[in-house]
């Protein structure tokens, strides 16, 4: 069976492709959104702290012999760590002020970042092998699967969702929802404010590290790889609807899905397609598909 | 009237006051834009310019009595930018050579802006043949190797020995596809078939997608028409998706910074073409242990080669006692060029400098011997048999 020349079985193992793709668009726009959300930061470090997640746990590997298993848990405390480093002593000044200067000090230190990587490694990459437990595949009968990919797309839908749970459905979710809404009155509840939001930024962080893990055996590891992903995430992001937790996790697996058809019918695009995408929506909903007008 | 001949007059002075600069100017200065930041700044970036300083530091750092200058700057694979810097550095910074680097859509612009301002125009970092072909100048030497030799190196060996159905995974912009374009030439010339290609976007990140089409193909070989990191994650995703089980990889364009950040493991038994290789010979690795006491990495061939044409531009203007870009090139065209890089080289009138390529391959893990001992040469292809020939160039300065 045939659709517009493709066979079946192509199409669907492109779909699946997509998905997996999907899940790193899903996880990292989830960071984004939380941080914008409730920071009102447009956090441009994100694809530098997804890079360093990867990178320290290729020199934990290399240097002191530390596992897969230790770094998917390590790596984001370590780069969570960073990130409240970063909250206090530069994020925290420009939260009044105009959205760009948010924008150009993120920039600004993700250059500083991937920069200082660089000159270390180089941007060939480092690889690093996928674990044991994970090597190898399975046999769909319509295509190849390699065991590790399956592992990513269940745990992040299953991360993004947790998150989605925590911040939509919890009490603590809605300590941080209030605390953006009016950070005063919840204080005047005896809630630490700035505390709720260094750890904002420390979570979005984290969740950028741990699809930075994820990543490591599957791309080169390089400083320049979290450049490469954040431009499209993005503009997931902006079709999702800023700030829009479940707006952001669905538009990343359904843009990870379009794009791995845009590969097949007309691969010459498919790094455009989300911007097109991201275009057309700004036209007829310029809040984005999920997002609130105001 | 009057005005427009007072107007008229001192256009003339102006323009003769201008020549008088160009001659008094006669101070050598090097101008190398090439990719310092991205996927291709391993291959040559700060590399290369180290080695174009260690070439100018061992000349004796002097030309025509003055110092040598070498001026540098990242083009970001943006064909705009690399010909703006080469126009601004003339224009203001008096270049005398412009060293364009990788990525064919910068040379290829680049070597416009020389020819149009007469400056030599060097290249080793880009493979499109089309620099000494369609888009040939009499100021343009392409020194290290191009997708010609490529496709009937690697091409040329893998269907020789019953690599006969091809499918490509091409890089969409100049370089791929004249790569794609010239392998397809020779496989087809030895009997053999392309069975299809996907052409994926430059510094793409994930090759799951295209590679399951090449699979679907059915083809034997998987032609990978990309480089630098590109090709490094092309090779990764097939070994991850088991492709390399059922299709045979050819990297038409492998260098050794991808087969150091892939490994042996990942790369082992790898067919490709290079312009040299840094263990080939005792003039080779004297060189290669400078460099690597530098920049703690071993010199890809293209590095080497920024190094020997440094030398053989700074040769040439010690020579002809000029920078005048006409009396150099001439001089280059009929000098050959022999060191560790080249034996009897020879910039042929299209600007290619020919010279012996290498068919390696990469080696099993446990061949290897000592830290970045990955190639065996397989075979030692003559200049004259991978570079275009005459009746195939379509470059007007060479009929």
């Amino acid at each position: 069976m045939e659709i517009f020349g493709i066979s079946l079985q192509g199409l669907l193992s492109q779909l699946l492709l997509g998905l997996v793709n999907g899940s790193f668009y899903a996880i990292l726009s989830l960071g984004l959104a939380v941080i914008f959300g409730l920071l009102n930061v447009i956090n441009f470090a994100h694809g530098a702290l997804f890079m360093m997640g990867a990178v320290v746990t290729w020199m934990a590997m290399n240097y002191f012999g530390i596992n897969y298993w230790v770094m998917l848990i390590v790596a984001p405390l370590i780069v969570g760590l960073f990130g409240v480093i970063l909250e206090r002593l530069l994020l925290r000044w420009i939260y009044k002020l105009d959205h760009l200067y948010g924008l150009l000090l993120t920039l600004g230190l993700t250059l500083l970042i991937e920069g200082a990587f660089r000159s270390a490694y180089g941007v060939s990459g480092l690889g690093y092998d996928t674990p044991d437990l994970l090597t190898g595949g399975t046999n769909l009968g319509f295509m190849f699967l390699p065991n590790y990919r399956a592992w990513v797309v269940v745990v992040s839908i299953t991360v993004c969702f947790a998150t989605w749970f925590v911040i939509e459905k919890t009490k603590l979710g809605a300590y941080l929802r209030a605390g953006t809404e009016n950070p005063r009155l919840v204080e005047a509840f005896g809630v630490n404010v700035p505390v709720m939001v260094t750890l904002t930024y420390a979570f979005g962080a984290a969740l950028a590290a741990f699809a930075g893990v994820l990543s490591a055996p599957i791309y080169q590891v390089s400083p320049l790889m979290g450049q490469n992903l954040i431009i499209v995430v993005f503009a997931v992001v902006v079709i999702g609807g800023m700030g829009s937790i479940m707006g952001s996790i669905l538009t990343g697996l359904g843009l990870g899905v379009i794009e791995g058809l845009t590969k097949v019918f007309y691969p010459e695009a498919s790094s455009t397609v989300v911007f097109v995408i991201m275009v057309i929506v700004l036209l007829v909903r310029p809040a984005g598909l999920f997002g609130k007008e105001n | 009237m009057k005005y427009k001949h007072t107007t008229l007059a001192l256009m003339l002075a102006a323009a003769g006051l201008a020549t008088t600069a160009a001659h008094a100017q006669q101070k050598v200065v090097i101008g190398f834009v090439t990719d310092m930041s991205s996927l291709y700044s391993d291959v040559e970036g700060k590399g290369g310019a180290t080695a174009i300083q260690m070439a100018i530091d061992d000349f004796g750092g002097k030309a025509l009595g003055q110092p040598i200058e070498l001026l540098t700057a990242d083009h970001q694979n943006k064909a705009d930018i690399a010909a703006s810097k080469a126009r601004e550095w003339i224009d203001t910074q008096g270049v005398t050579m412009v060293f364009g680097g990788t990525n064919s859509g910068t040379a290829i612009a680049t070597a416009k802006v020389a020819q149009e301002k007469k400056r030599v125009y060097f290249n080793n970092g880009a493979g499109s043949s089309a620099l000494t072909n369609e888009a040939c100048t009499p100021y343009t030497v392409h020194y290290a190797y191009d997708t010609v030799a490529l496709a009937k190196g690697t091409g040329g060996a893998v269907v020789d020995t019953g690599g006969k159905s091809w499918f490509f995974l091409t890089a969409d912009y100049a370089f791929g596809q004249a790569l794609e374009k010239d392998t397809t030439a020779v496989v087809e010339a030895k009997g053999g078939k392309v069975a299809g290609f996907v052409r994926h976007p430059l510094n793409a990140s994930d090759f799951s997608s295209f590679l399951l089409q090449a699979q679907s193909s059915k083809a034997q070989i998987l032609g990978l028409a990309n480089a630098g990191g590109d090709t490094i994650n092309s090779i990764k995703a097939a070994k991850e998706f088991g492709i390399d089980k059922t299709m045979k990889i050819a990297g038409l364009l492998v260098f050794l910074s991808d087969i150091h950040s892939l490994g042996l493991k990942n790369t082992a038994g790898l067919l490709h073409t290079t312009s040299w290789y840094w263990d080939k010979d005792d003039a080779s690795r004297e060189f290669a242990n400078k460099f690597f006491a530098k920049m703690k990495r071993m010199p890809t061939d293209v590095q080497a080669a920024d190094y020997s044409a440094t030398m053989t531009y700074l040769k040439a203007v010690a020579a002809v006692k000029t920078t005048d870009a006409d009396k150099v090139m001439e001089y280059m065209k009929k000098t050959p060029i022999n060191d560790f890089f080249a034996k009897n080289g020879v910039i042929r009138p299209d600007g290619r400098m020919v010279h012996d390529m290498y068919l390696v391959e990469a080696k099993q893990l446990s061949d290897s011997k000592k830290p970045w001992d990955y190639l065996k040469i397989v075979k030692t292809l003559p200049g004259d048999s991978v570079f275009t020939t005459k009746a195939e160039s379509k470059c007007a300065l060479w009929k």
